[in-house]
């Protein structure tokens, strides 16, 4: 029992080790409460149509979400906007099709079952429009950064002015929370950018957390299920282990009593 | 042994037992004696035929769906996590299944370590044993590959360019690795099929590996043979196996804690970014179960003798049946070799922590000092300790320390764990 | 005394194994689900086709979930030609009104009912399709009258969602 412990407690330090390298950055992030978070978290509704408000009308110009197909923002734990709702998001969009039997491709209002339309053909053509860096895709940003939804969260947010001393190229800006402090991506956001369907105040905090649980859901769209599926899986499992103990004591009584 | 004293009861069973003698294995295992003092220390061997058997059923299921083309792998993976009926589910079960496998085999490793597991007569269930390990490391390896990430791809590059250290051949054999000038499609596509092929090898291992076991029998705690089956023994059906059972669903709540609540955590973020011949990550690190052998293989600033030194690590411990001289197998009656013990396994931590740093300053020293403190272990310290420690008197047999004292259990558990001290 | 103890041992041993199947069987169903179709699959189940060049007498082939669909413009005589069958002649009975709504159009799969191959268009014995595998011909209605094929192909779920556009499935 003794071992059993000290090899636990060495355990679960290295976890915590482990843990705290990989979010090498020593910076401090910006937290809120994300309803998401936590063993029973959920995505608030609200919250991920205002997001995929800002996504559409601030950043999709530049980021491609191509992972995610139209019909995800009427699927049940997203956004869950109406069927109609996706397909006339979905319409709004001109998607390349074909070939026609003239052989040639065409474009079509987009369709349910469509991905997200990329605003430039491939990586090459998002580099040469905006100054040689590639605006990543976001289907599965918020995975790809360590600790990556206070890391955008914060991204958004972190935008000022460069401390003395540090000088900046031609196109470059600085921002208090990414990697090595520079970035090529202006500031997006500013107070009213955006003016929300349900009326909410659209500051900047208020986009970025939205914007940010919109991400959170495109990466993970299933994490709802999951949590759900989680909690009754393993209150199963102990229910199971409880009966399997008294069970192990039951069958093992007979050792004891032969000796 | 009587196995060979069973018949069937039933006729039809006495008919296909005649032609293939399946029943009278069932029945072997079934009334397998089995000392009756193993401790929760021996429920890995379960625990790891359970995780085989997860990981291959989840990876055939994945492979239904899964495209190994460097142009479509990262995106199959998103369509098995956003399209496929739980299959995100089973992607988390497999990519966490793979880090509790390690987890298990580790514990199942130090458990031989310091129980004496590995000495006479039970030398090739050993030396099996780091066989399965290394096909593991090498499956795992391949499999990290499949997504396509950024760590996939940088770390097929940097540790199949370890093979350029060996002199003369070594570029042919890059070469031949890759199947071209770096690492692309056809890396991946035959790393898919070796990743398939591996844990057939290791199932076919893992019955060798039983199969051994059950010629002498399990050791046990104390370390000492049976004396007498009747009364040092249990049949495994039902006192083991409902042990293990237990055992194995304390294992699986810690497992499935990692896949619903923190699917990601033992992973690298930089994985959900598309492989990039053209970018390379700040930090390449492997995950976490070979994060020693990266220690080891840094700490050496040659090419070629950095790469032997971490092939090393693993091939000395196929000699540790003859390293340990010591004629007593359980650490419980050896107290200085149980110091040692635990100096190695603070060693090996030590080890996986400074692999997942930088390889520079501070982290390098503590690397290189761990790193030889390893092989002082096995090549000085195991040897000397057999000769010149003093060891604790063993009991007469499995069963004695209770006759010896109270039939009491709980007293007799007690008297061992003062000598611990 | 040991019979109450033997039933209180029984109750414990038969909840433990009724507990351990539930989860089994949890366990064994994501197995199996996932091998049905998945979302991407299920959201292409039905496709729109644009016939606005299709015109009387023109057959054409489209694909929906996989397989072939033959979408005819019938001519006026096709039309009656289809609807004086009598019931009587047809090894699967159906009248023309109910395999073809609005009789202009006939809207079915194009895959012979005996093992699978396609028809080919305006060929066979009754002015409609012939399989060339193992010899069965179809009528104008698509219905089997000679040959080895046991019922008349298919006809699909399919509607008119403009004057010009049909959606299968």
């Amino acid at each position: 029992m003794k071992n059993f412990l000290r090899l636990l407690t060495i355990i679960i330090t290295l976890f915590g080790f482990v843990g705290v390298s990989s979010a090498a950055e020593k910076i401090e992030y910006l937290k809120t409460d994300w309803s998401f978070k936590g063993l029973f978290g959920k995505f608030d509704r609200g919250s991920l149509q205002r997001g995929y408000q800002v996504y559409a009308e601030v950043c999709s110009s530049c980021h491609s979400m191509k992972y995610l197909s139209y019909r995800n923002l009427s699927e049940k734990g997203g956004p869950e906007f109406t069927v109609a709702q996706a397909k006339a998001i979905a319409a709004s969009f001109e998607v390349t099709d074909g070939p026609n039997s003239d052989g040639e491709m065409f474009t079509r209002p987009g369709k349910l079952s469509d991905k997200f339309v990329m605003p430039y053909e491939n990586v090459k053509a998002a580099q040469a429009a905006n100054g040689g860096a590639y605006p990543p895709d976001m289907s599965v940003l918020v995975k790809a950064r360590g600790d990556g939804a206070n890391y955008i969260y914060s991204l958004l947010q972190g935008y000022e002015d460069p401390p003395v001393g540090v000088t900046l190229d031609e196109g470059v800006h600085y921002n208090k929370y990414m990697y090595g402090n520079k970035i090529k991506m202006a500031n997006q956001l500013s107070d009213g950018l955006v003016e929300y369907g349900d009326g909410t105040s659209a500051t900047v905090e208020q986009m970025s957390k939205d914007v940010t649980t919109f991400l959170m859901w495109a990466a993970e769209p299933h994490l709802e299920a999951r949590h759900r599926m989680g909690f009754k899986s393993i209150v199963y499992l102990i229910i199971l282990t409880i009966l399997v103990y008294f069970s192990m004591k039951r069958i093992w009584s007979r050792v004891e009593t032969e000796v | 042994m009587s196995d060979h004293d069973y018949t069937p009861k039933s006729k039809v069973g006495k008919w296909f037992n005649d032609r293939l003698p399946l029943l009278t294995l069932a029945n072997h295992l079934t009334d397998y004696p089995t000392p009756k003092n193993l401790n929760y220390w021996w429920t890995f061997g379960g625990i790891l035929t359970f995780c085989l058997i997860t990981q291959i059923v989840t990876g055939l299921t994945l492979a239904m769906h899964y495209i190994a083309h460097a142009d479509m792998a990262f995106e199959s993976v998103e369509h098995i996590m956003r399209d496929v009926n739980y299959g995100w589910l089973i992607r988390y079960i497999h990519a966490n299944g793979a880090s509790m496998f390690f987890l298990a085999v580790y514990i199942h490793i130090f458990r031989s370590l310091f129980y004496g597991s590995y000495k006479a007569p039970r030398e090739i269930i050993w030396i099996i044993g780091i066989i399965i390990y290394l096909l593991m490391m090498a499956a795992a390896f391949m499999g990290y590959v499949l997504p396509w990430g950024q760590m996939s791809f940088w770390g097929a590059t940097v540790i199949t360019n370890l093979f350029s250290a060996i002199p003369l051949v070594g570029e042919g054999i890059v070469t031949w690795l890759w199947g071209g000038y770096s690492v692309d499609n056809p890396t991946l596509t035959r790393f898919f099929t070796l990743h398939y092929l591996i844990p057939f090898l290791i199932l076919g291992l893992v019955v060798l590996h039983i199969w051994a076991l059950h010629v002498p029998g399990n050791n046990n705690p104390v370390g000492i043979d049976i004396k007498k089956p009747s009364k040092d023994t249990v049949p495994f059906h039902p006192y083991i196996v409902i042990k293990d059972g237990f055992a194995l669903l304390m294992f699986m709540i810690v497992f499935a804690f990692f896949v619903f609540y923190a699917p990601n955590i033992l992973g690298h973020a930089d994985n959900y970014i598309e492989a990039d011949p053209l970018v390379t990550p700040a930090h390449i690190v492997p995950e976490w179960y070979l994060l020693p052998f990266y220690a080891i293989l840094r700490s050496v600033p040659d090419k070629l003798l950095g790469v032997v030194a971490m092939l090393s690590a693993i091939l000395i411990l196929v000699f540790l049946p003859w390293l340990d001289t010591s004629k007593i197998r359980s650490a419980v009656f050896r107290p200085l070799y149980k110091q040692f013990y635990w100096i190695l396994v603070a060693d090996v931590l030590i080890l996986g922590y400074v692999g997942a740093m930088p390889a520079e300053g501070l982290y390098l020293l503590i690397a290189r000092v761990a790193t030889a403190y390893y092989f002082l272990h096995f090549l000085v310290v195991l040897p000397v300790l057999g000769f010149k420690e003093k060891t604790l008197p063993i009991p007469m047999s499995i069963t004695e320390p209770i006759l010896g004292g109270s039939p009491n259990f709980a007293a007799a558990k007690n008297k061992e764990s003062l000598d611990n001290k | 005394m040991a019979d109450k103890k033997t039933k209180r041992r029984d109750f414990l041993f038969t909840a433990t194994y009724a507990v351990g199947a539930v989860g089994v069987g949890a366990v064994v169903w994501p197995m199996i689900d996932q091998m049905n179709p998945d979302a991407s699959v299920k959201a292409l189940a039905s496709t729109e086709v644009d016939v606005s060049t299709v015109n009387p007498g023109k057959t054409i082939t489209v694909l929906w979930r996989g397989k072939p669909v033959f979408i005819r413009r019938r001519t006026q005589e096709e039309i009656t030609e289809a609807k004086s069958v009598s019931m009587e002649d047809l090894k699967h009975p159906e009248k023309d009104e109910d395999r073809a709504k609005n009789p202009e159009w006939l809207v079915m799969l194009g895959v012979c009912t005996h093992l699978g191959c396609v028809p080919l268009d305006q060929k066979g014995d009754y002015n409609g399709w012939f399989c060339p595998c193992h010899g069965s011909h179809y009528d104008i209605s698509g219905r089997i009258r000679k040959g080895p094929a046991p019922t008349n192909m298919e006809v699909p779920k399919y509607e008119f969602v403009d004057a010009n556009t049909i959606k299968i499935g």
